[in-house]
Formats: structure tokens, C-alpha cells, sequence
């Protein structure tokens, strides 16, 4: 059994979204990728969800769009979670930041621009972050092998 | 458990590579017995602690795996001041130069252990990120394996790598002597 | 002497100024290999005088590549991947992706299962935190506390190993179970061990709580508030020192913690000191539920009777052919998990712990993300440390435990 407020999301955000569906713990929307920073906005404002847990993408490779960018958010007011999903192709794999909204989207959006390569449109800092300066590539894609390895240090003989 | 086992190190002769007079012979052999004493029981690590294996170091420094017994206690976080480099935890390609220019800092003498599976060889991690094993890029002395190793097998490490120091040769003043 | 090629090593990160907001400003690097940093943390800190005023923080020395390696291995296999994630509570982070896949494969735990990972996790918890809590003190030079907190750690330590086999990677969670069930004498020890509890951390309260040394170094030292706190993402201790009485336990409750009487202890100024008295409090009340669950723990099978996830009996593998295939398809393949996606998040002692599941039916997941408390906190970490002074970086970072499995992955 879910909480009510979660019907009273899925009616009230469903027309705006392609998909919309209450799995066991989390009300789960998918939307085109314009929409995302207003279903962020509207999430925050209408229905408290002010905790921006995680995003992530997922490579569907093969598929086209290739990337499912995945947002999770929680209502600390409802104790509830929200899932937005959102699909981009290869050729343009853009999104909007949700820096304005949720400072926690800085660290993130960094993590995911250099693991899969979106470009997170409106966070000027896409530095790398957990990889370094000099690596080619985005290592969680589908096609990049798992041990080819960039090293920084010549070895020894 | 009592498993670590020495690595070779192609750098100095255990004895002097020409024969000298017996005399010095004698004086020589005490005085790196001497040395070797010294060095063994006051060694200075530098922890370059990463990850998981940083609970076991911080385990076998305090009670009651106690390193101050082999006199291997007091770490020293300056490079120039240290001279055990332990690498304790999975060095990554991002961290690795970093450990190089930590290695290079140190002054001889200077011995290096790789505390855990992940120094020794890369541990489980072979994929794009980590070294696989950091005597790819810095001479190693002792291995300890273990994921993370029991403080007792860390204990036997440095009891290891304690006679080897005491068995080796100590140039102080020249290079023979 | 190993002669090296190179004369100038790259610099593996671009950090985001080089001189700070002012020309007298002098810009210095804290890591990353530092002690007070954990060892993974590369701080560019630009100064003035002794007063901080801009952070940039680097984190990614760790990255091992987990989300990667866990699409190569079985659901099963790659549990010792998650153990050394927060590999100070290796424990909560099994049982959260245990969780997490049971979920997907829509199995329900048997009730001694239950019981006996809400106790471990909280015995998980006790340990986290006397590791954060000894190691912070030990930063501000308080030895003396460290060696306390470590002494109990480490019957903690050997405990956890007479059950699991491993003194910190445990790898003890099974998908629909738990790997062993706990053996003779385990119970008694634990009811020992928790005496010895109130008497070592009796002991760090009466040094610590009313030193003045401490008060002033951890009092006011930072300072964040709710709002600035659920806006960088933080929960766990962190978001609770500010005063939001937020937990994971309470709020939504998972495994056996709505039967559970405990109370969440919060702040009121969100410094350091409030982060030392939440994690010491937070520990008591850990203790609390642990009693509360050895008199609740039920009879009973450890891991739910169900061929798709969890191996048959040893006998029975050596003596019938039905067991020995199911036996040989689990391991090689793996468990066969539905399609679909799943989040799960449990209480972590750093804050919500959450595992992103997504599968299309195989043995392996097709993409394992963790959602991990310590990278977010890195994010705000800036805020808690502009303003204040070279010194008091340490005990605030201290107070943040950072753990580089974790945020770094």
C-alpha cells in the first residue's frame, strides 16, 4: 500500500508526462527531456519534494534514444520518493541542470557527464571528477572496455 | 595467515662487491650489523592510506596489535621525515602519480610495503581505474596479502621486513663502507 | 636507486582557481594524500592569512570502478564489491542491495532474517561511528580517546568475525538470506560486549563532553543550517545535527524497525560538536535496539526456502541431480532476476544509502548505481569549511566522515 499523496501526484503530473506509474515504493514518471526542469520545479514547489537524491543514466546501446537519464528525488514533508525518467539519443545526449533548484545537482551532474557523457546544459562546471584530467572517453558506456586502462605514470620494467 | 612473502630489490649489494682486507671485512659487517639494528627497530612509516585496508592499519596500531612494540608506531605524514612507505589500500591511475612524487621525496634509506591484495595486485579491481598492483610503479619490499589482512599478518610483515633490514648492507659513509 | 624517467608528472585535476578572490591570497593543496583528509580527499583551500576563504573540493582518488566491474559479475558475486563500499559498515551496505534485488525478484525474508539484519546493521552502525568518532578525536589529538573507541571496535571487530569469517569486508548478505546462521555462544558475547560498551564510551564522555579544549575547538566550527543542508542533499548525522529530526528508520520504515523503540537524536546548532553528541547518542540508542532485538529474534530458517536465489544445501547438491544443476546454474549464471528497476535506500550511518537496480532479466544487472551519502555530502562540504580557519578544517572534515569507498566508488 502506498501513501495517498501519491495518487494525488500521479493524477496531477500525468498529463504532462508520457508515462506515469506507482511501483511499490515510488511514484514513477517519465517525461521528454525539455520537461525535465519543470517537473523538478514543479515537484519542488507543489509537492515538497526538496531532497535531490541521485541522478544517474543508464546506456541502452542498440536502442535509439540511447540514454535514459534517471532523477530520484524525496519529500521529506510526505516521506516519499519520486523517480523522473527521461530518454536523450547520442547525437544530442543534453539536459537541463537542476542547478538552479537543488545544490546538491553540482557534484552529480558531474559524476554522470563524465561517466556517460551528457552535457547537463546550464552547470558551467563539468570538470571531471571522479576520473582525471586526461581521460578520453566515458567509461560507463556500453562500449567502452572495462579494462582499458589510461595510465597517468609509465610503469616500470 | 603468516604468509607475506619478500620481494627482490635489484638496488644494493648485500656485500661489498670487490674483496678488501679481512679487517675491514669485520669492521664493515658490525657496523652494518650495528646500523641495521638501529634502522630495524626505529623505523618511521609514511601511511599512504586510501581505503578499506586504512581500518585494519588503524587496528594494528593501537591496542592490541600494537606496532610501538617493533618501534614501527610513530607515522610521520612528511615524506622527507619518513622511511617505511606503506601503501595501504588500491591506488588508482588518478592517485598514482601522487604516490610517485610521495616515493620520490623520501629519502634513502626508504622501504616500501603493499598493505593488502589491492597494493600487492589490484586486488578484484582489473578494469580501467586502478593499478593493478603498485610495483608497477614504485619498487616494492614487502608484500602483505589480505583483503584486508588480519593485524597479525601485518605484524609478521614487519617482523619480515625488520630481519631483512637487519641482514642488509648499510653504505653510510661511502659507498663500500 | 630506481631511476625514473619523467621529470614532471601530470596533475591529474583542473582546479577551479587558481588564486583566490584577493591578490594577497595565498593558494595551498591539502591532500591527497593527508591524514586528516582520509587519505582520498584533495582540498585547493585559498587563504587568508589563516582564515579559509574559498574550497575546492577533489574527490576521485578512489574510483575502482565499481558500477563497472558490477556489470561483469553474477547478482551474487559482486556482494564483495558492495562490502567495501562504506567498509566501515560493511554490513549495511549488503543488506541494502540484498534488499534492493529481492525487491526486483519479489521475495519476502523469512522473519529471523529480518530481526537478524536490523540487529547487524545496527551493530554495523556502532562500528561506523566509533571509527569516525575515534578518528576525528584523534586529529584533534585526543589519543587517548582513540584508543578506547578502538579497543571496543576492535571486540567488535573479532565478533563480527567469529559469525562472518572477516574482521571488515564481510560479504555475509545473500540474496533472500543471510550467508550463515549466527553460532553457539554469539549472543552471550554480544551481551558482554555491550557492557563493555557503557563503560568505554562512559569514559570518552567524561574526557570529552565539558573539556574546554574541545568545546572550543568543536563549538560554532561548521556551522550549517537545515535549509542549506537539505538543499546540498545531506541526511544521515549530518542533516540531524541541524535539528531535522529526519531518519531513514523512522520515517520509512524497512526490515524489523517499526517494532523497534528508539528515538532520533538531533542537534541544535549543526557544528561539530552537535555531529560528535548526534553519533554518540546515536550509538546509544543502536545499543538500545540491539537488546530490544536479542529478545525479539525469532527460530527459524535464515534464508528464504526459494531455488531461484538461494543454494541448496551441500548435501543435497552432492547426492540429488536437481539440486546439483540448481547449484551449478547459480553460480554460473547467476539468479535469474525479472526485468525491470528498483531503488532502494536504507539508513547508512553516513545518511541514505541507496542502490539503483536495473535488470533485463539476466544473471548480471545491466547497471548497478549506488546513491552514496558521502559523495553528496563532499558536494556541500565547501560550505562548511569557507569562513573558518586552516585549523578547523580538520575536525570538520573529521566530523563530515567522508569514506573514500564510498563517495568515490
Amino acid at each position: 500500500m502506498h501513501p495517498a499523496i501519491l495518487d494525488l501526484m500521479l493524477e496531477k503530473l500525468a498529463p504532462s508526462c508520457s508515462e506515469a506509474s506507482i511501483s511499490p515504493r515510488m511514484l514513477v514518471l517519465s517525461v521528454p527531456a525539455t520537461a525535465v526542469l519543470d517537473t523538478a520545479r514543479r515537484l519542488k514547489t507543489d509537492f515538497a519534494c526538496d531532497l535531490f537524491l541521485d541522478v544517474t543514466a543508464v546506456d541502452w546501446l542498440g536502442h535509439t534514444p540511447r540514454f535514459e537519464v534517471v532523477y530520484h528525488f524525496y519529500s521529506t514533508e510526505h516521506k516519499i520518493r519520486v523517480r523522473v525518467k527521461t530518454r536523450v539519443p547520442e547525437s544530442e545526449p543534453v539536459v537541463d541542470s537542476l542547478l538552479p533548484l537543488y545544490g546538491a545537482a553540482a557534484f552529480m551532474e558531474r559524476e554522470c557527464h563524465e561517466m556517460y557523457g551528457i552535457v547537463f546544459r546550464g552547470n558551467a562546471d563539468l570538470r571531471p571528477l571522479l576520473l582525471y584530467e586526461g581521460f578520453e572517453g566515458h567509461p560507463l558506456r556500453k562500449d567502452y572496455p572495462k579494462t582499458r586502462e589510461q595510465p597517468l605514470v609509465s610503469y616500470r620494467k | 595467515m603468516n604468509n607475506s612473502t619478500v620481494a627482490a630489490r635489484a638496488t644494493i649489494p648485500i656485500r661489498a662487491a670487490s674483496a678488501r682486507n679481512p679487517a675491514f671485512e669485520y669492521f664493515s659487517t658490525k657496523k652494518d650489523e650495528l646500523v641495521g639494528w638501529a634502522r630495524k627497530f626505529s623505523l618511521f612509516p609514511y601511511p599512504f592510506v586510501t581505503a578499506c585496508c586504512a581500518m585494519e592499519f588503524m587496528a594494528v596500531s593501537s591496542t592490541p596489535y600494537d606496532t610501538d612494540r617493533f618501534g614501527a608506531a610513530l607515522p610521520r605524514f612528511s615524506p622527507r621525515q619518513s622511511d617505511l612507505l606503506m601503501v595501504v589500500g588500491t591506488i588508482t591511475h588518478k592517485q598514482a602519480p601522487v604516490l610517485l612524487k610521495v616515493y620520490e621525496q623520501m629519502c634513502e634509506p626508504k622501504w616500501v610495503m603493499a598493505f593488502g591484495a589491492c597494493a600487492t595486485s589490484g586486488g578484484f579491481y582489473q578494469n580501467y581505474a586502478a593499478v593493478a598492483g603498485i610495483d608497477k610503479i614504485i619498487p616494492v619490499d614487502i608484500y602483505v596479502p589480505g583483503c584486508p589482512p588480519r593485524p597479525e599478518t601485518v605484524i609478521d610483515a614487519i617482523m619480515k621486513l625488520q630481519d631483512r633490514i637487519a641482514r642488509s648492507h648499510h653504505p653510510i659513509i661511502t659507498e663500500n663502507f | 636507486m630506481d631511476q625514473r624517467v619523467e621529470t614532471r608528472l601530470p596533475n591529474p585535476i583542473r582546479p577551479a582557481f587558481e588564486r583566490g578572490r584577493r591578490d594577497d591570497e595565498v593558494v595551498v593543496s591539502i591532500g591527497p594524500s593527508h591524514p586528516a583528509t582520509h587519505g582520498t580527499i584533495q582540498l585547493i583551500v585559498a587563504l587568508d592569512g589563516e582564515k579559509v576563504s574559498r574550497v575546492d573540493v577533489h574527490c576521485g582518488y578512489l574510483h575502482r570502478g565499481f558500477e563497472k566491474e558490477c556489470e561483469d559479475h553474477t547478482w551474487h558475486n559482486l556482494i564483495p564489491y558492495i562490502d567495501r563500499l562504506n567498509y566501515c559498515s560493511g554490513l549495511v551496505n549488503d543488506f541494502a542491495y540484498c534488499e534492493t534485488v529481492e525487491t526486483l525478484m519479489a521475495i519476502e525474508i523469512t522473519p529471523r532474517c529480518r530481526y537478524l539484519r536490523t540487529l547487524l546493521s545496527e551493530y554495523s552502525r556502532i562500528a561506523d561511528h566509533l571509527t569516525c568518532v575515534a578518528a576525528s578525536l584523534m586529529e584533534l589529538g585526543a589519543m587517548t580517546a582513540f584508543l578506547y573507541l578502538v579497543m571496543l571496535r576492535d571486540y567488535v571487530y573479532e565478533h563480527l568475525a567469529d559469525l562472518t569469517g572477516a574482521r571488515l569486508t564481510y560479504t555475509y548478505g545473500r540474496i533472500g538470506g543471510l550467508a550463515r546462521d549466527l553460532p553457539e555462544g554469539w549472543l552471550d558475547r554480544l551481551d558482554w560486549i555491550l557492557g563493555q560498551y557503557d563503560t568505554f564510551v562512559g569514559r570518552i564522555h567524561g574526557l570529552l563532553d565539558r573539556n574546554r579544549i574541545f568545546i572550543d575547538r568543536m563549538r560554532d566550527v561548521g556551522v550549517l543550517t537545515t535549509a542549506e543542508a537539505i538543499d546540498y542533499g545531506f541526511t544521515g548525522p549530518m542533516l540531524r545535527s541541524t535539528g531535522a529530526a529526519l531518519d531513514l528508520r523512522k520515517d520509512t520504515p524497512y526490515l524489523a524497525y517499526a517494532e523497534l523503540d528508539f528515538e532520533v537524536p538531533v542537534g541544535i546548532k549543526g557544528d561539530n560538536y552537535d555531529r560528535y553528541y548526534v553519533r554518540m547518542r546515536e550509538m546509544d540508542e543502536s545499543v538500545h535496539m540491539i537488546r530490544q532485538l536479542v529478545d525479539l529474534l525469532p527460530e527459524g530458517p535464515i534464508s528464504v526456502d526459494d531455488r531461484r536465489c538461494t543454494l541448496p544445501d551441500k548435501r543435497l547438491v552432492y547426492t540429488e541431480i536437481e539440486s546439483l544443476i540448481n547449484h551449478f546454474k547459480l553460480i554460473m549464471e547467476g539468479p535469474l532476476v525479472p526485468a525491470g528497476e528498483a531503488y532502494v535506500a536504507h539508513e547508512a550511518p553516513n545518511g541514505e544509502l541507496g542502490f539503483y537496480a536495473v535488470s533485463t532479466g539476466g544473471g548480471s544487472p545491466y547497471k548497478l548505481h549506488v546513491r552514496s551519502p558521502s559523495f553528496v555530502h563532499m558536494g556541500g562540504t565547501h560550505r562548511l569549511l569557507e569562513g573558518y580557519q586552516l585549523a578547523d578544517i580538520v575536525p570538520t572534515f573529521g566530523s563530515v566522515n567522508m569514506i573514500g569507498g564510498e563517495c568515490d566508488r
